[in-house]
């Protein structure tokens, strides 16, 4: 099992008041599963996967990523984790204005030491893989929306992760442009690459080979399409 | 270090792009900096001159000299009651010379007050006479043209007068004075040379600008009486100081029979303190100037911490997602510390420059006047170089660091979501 969480548990305390945002989750994730996890605003989704990325730890249960159990790393051992097995695809891009497209595909491999020579040309053959060979050298403010999350992608990738997490990776796309991205996650999958990607649009989550629904911080659905 | 090179194209970028929109805050901080370096340029400078022109003047009466004169004994000594006046004689100095190796130079110095005339112009002064020797020691230098006294003046006691240049001045005015005659006690008197100026701040019986000097053996021969009022001897080295002096004192002890460590039974004026408190003096002033540049310098430095806080919560998404992205905390901070030394860094330029260009202007202006002379000019050396550099570089890595360390203590999860 490549992903595996046990009676996960996650409370954030603002003052006296205390949220529980996951009761008690249990999921497991197997290597080349095609996963959407689906709810509302609110249900718990987004906390499921800042825990499932590394970006947080729970209050309680068990998390094993790639057999290495997950709590109780301190931050720098978690950003390795991150670098080494996550590969995040957001909602805004998230990539840094100033850095061109090239550059931004390179921090995952800046971060985790690849020199130079080596971390151009694997960040090269990232951006062709997404057909922007001819737009390595622009800014994201010269690149369309489309190709922005291209970029995302190929950045997401380019440390060949465990899992690519999307968190609502068409939401701020048109429709063609959505379909694009989420036509590139198919061949992905279709290439072996484990996706998990979080929404709370259903007619999305149907592409996907799993569908996880998400309540009220409790797993309530788990289905997997007929092969 | 492959991760800080790769970075620091990006953080000129990321520099240039904060300078797109905190335009006035960035110009107004650089600045700032570039003030405070300024400040600390031109005041350690101001320090270096003043450190130089009191170490001239401290070298106005003579390097390590050493000047003895007459005393008393304070101790019974073989026999002999305390209280009893020790003299310096005609013969002594030969004796000195022949006794003590540790002695490189000694003259003699006989003085009286005598009315000096050129023509109908007459100036009351301390006639002084010396050996050749005594010009060196005392750092008197002629003017050019001139020259000061020699063994052959002395040899044939000849009637040559070498003046101080105030006097000089006094007695003839701005004319050329070497060749010209003067009378001193009725005698026809040619002068050799004039002194150079310089800076005097030790003395004894005024300032060397204000006397004659002529040589030693005519000033016996016009005045008979006249008894050794001092000698002024330069050890060797100044190594050999020490041993110098306690030779001086044995040996005279032994002539006149008194106790060689009763140092009141001659007096001597060991110069040497007198330079190493100036030296003191000098680098606790420059101390001192130091501290209060480096205290602007730190404000300046207060200005970018201010800004790097200001960006570091501009940035809070960019370094959610480089967090996501696997960036270790060293790899969060390391852009900001070099955007805040960048600033300094620029800061520092401006401000070095413009002290250098200040300071140039300052040497090239005609200041005139004692003040000045002491005051002197700001000098500038490596060693505050040095020392402008290592502050700019503290207080911009600590203006980067605090920031920075802020930056990366974000929660990612949190930061993610930032608007």
């Amino acid at each position: 099992m490549m992903i595996e969480m046990q009676g996960i548990r996650k409370v954030y305390s603002t003052g006296r008041v205390e949220v529980e945002a996951l009761k008690s989750v249990d999921l497991d994730i197997d290597r080349n599963e095609f996963v959407a996890i689906v709810g509302p605003s609110g249900s718990g989704k987004s906390t499921l996967m800042n825990l499932l990325g590394c970006l947080d730890t729970p209050t309680s249960g068990l998390y094993r990523l790639s057999g290495e159990t997950v709590g109780g790393l301190d931050r720098n051992r978690l950003a390795e984790i991150r670098n080494r097995h996550v590969g995040f695809v957001f909602q805004n891009f998230n990539l840094l204005p100033y850095a061109t497209a090239l550059e931004n595909v390179e921090l995952p491999l800046l971060f985790g030491g690849v020199p130079t020579k080596e971390r151009r040309e694997r960040a090269k053959a990232m951006l062709a893989k997404v057909d922007l060979a001819d737009r390595m050298d622009h800014k994201p403010t010269e690149l369309s929306g489309g190709q922005m999350q291209r970029v995302a992608v190929a950045r997401a990738l380019v440390n060949r992760p465990t899992m690519i997490l999307a968190d609502e990776p068409t939401g701020n796309l048109d429709t063609s442009s959505g379909k694009g991205i989420v036509g590139l996650f198919q061949e992905l999958h279709a290439g072996g690459q484990t996706v998990v990607m979080i929404t709370h649009d259903m007619a999305l989550a149907r592409i996907a080979s799993r569908i996880v629904q998400i309540r009220d911080g409790e797993i309530v659905d788990d289905q997997r399409a007929a092969a | 270090m492959r991760f800080a090179v790769a970075e620091l194209a990006l953080v000129w970028r990321l520099f240039r792009a904060d300078l797109g929109h905190q335009t006035k805050r960035i110009v107004l901080t650089v600045l700032a900096i570039a003030w405070g370096t300024l400040s600390i340029v031109l005041l350690l400078s101001f320090g270096e001159g003043l450190k130089r022109s009191l170490g001239q003047g401290a070298r106005g009466l003579g390097e390590h000299v050493a000047i003895v004169w007459p005393g008393a004994t304070t101790r019974a000594w073989m026999g002999l009651p305390s209280g009893r006046p020790i003299p310096i004689k005609e013969e002594d100095p030969a004796l000195l010379r022949s006794r003590i190796p540790e002695i490189g130079l000694l003259s003699v110095e006989y003085a009286k007050y005598t009315s000096i005339a050129v023509g109908t112009k007459s100036i009351n002064t301390r006639l002084r006479g010396v050996d050749p020797e005594f010009g060196e020691m005392r750092n008197i230098h002629p003017q050019l043209g001139g020259r000061f006294l020699n063994a052959r003046d002395v040899a044939e006691k000849r009637r040559v007068v070498f003046l101080g240049e105030e006097l000089a001045r006094d007695l003839f005015g701005a004319e050329d004075v070497v060749g010209r005659t003067l009378q001193i006690n009725q005698s026809v008197f040619l002068v050799v040379g004039v002194a150079e100026k310089k800076i005097q701040m030790g003395m004894y019986n005024g300032p060397d600008r204000n006397q004659p000097s002529i040589p030693s053996s005519t000033f016996k021969s016009m005045f008979t009486d006249a008894k050794i009022e001092n000698l002024v001897y330069r050890p060797v080295s100044l190594d050999l100081a020490d041993m110098a002096k306690a030779e001086l004192y044995r040996v005279m002890g032994a002539k006149y029979h008194f106790d060689p460590e009763d140092t009141r039974s001659l007096g001597i004026w060991d110069t040497r303190e007198m330079q190493r408190i100036n030296d003191n003096i000098g680098l606790g002033i420059q101390i001192f100037l130091g501290i209060i540049g480096g205290l602007t310098l730190f404000v300046g430095g207060m200005g970018v911490a201010n800004i790097m806080y200001a960006v570091v919560k501009e940035r809070t998404r960019e370094i959610g997602v480089k967090m996501a992205l696997g960036a270790k905390e060293r790899q969060v901070m390391t852009p900001f510390i070099l955007e805040a030394l960048l600033m300094t860094v620029l800061g520092g330029l401006v401000g070095t420059c413009v002290s250098l260009g200040l300071i140039a202007i300052i040497a090239a202006l005609p200041l005139k006047g004692e003040a000045f002379d002491l005051l002197g000019r700001p000098t500038f050396s490596p060693a505050i170089a040095a020392a402008t550099a290592t502050i700019l570089g503290t207080i911009g890595s600590l203006a980067g660091f605090f920031p920075a360390k802020h930056a990366s203590s974000v929660n990612p999860a949190v930061s993610l979501r930032y608007e």
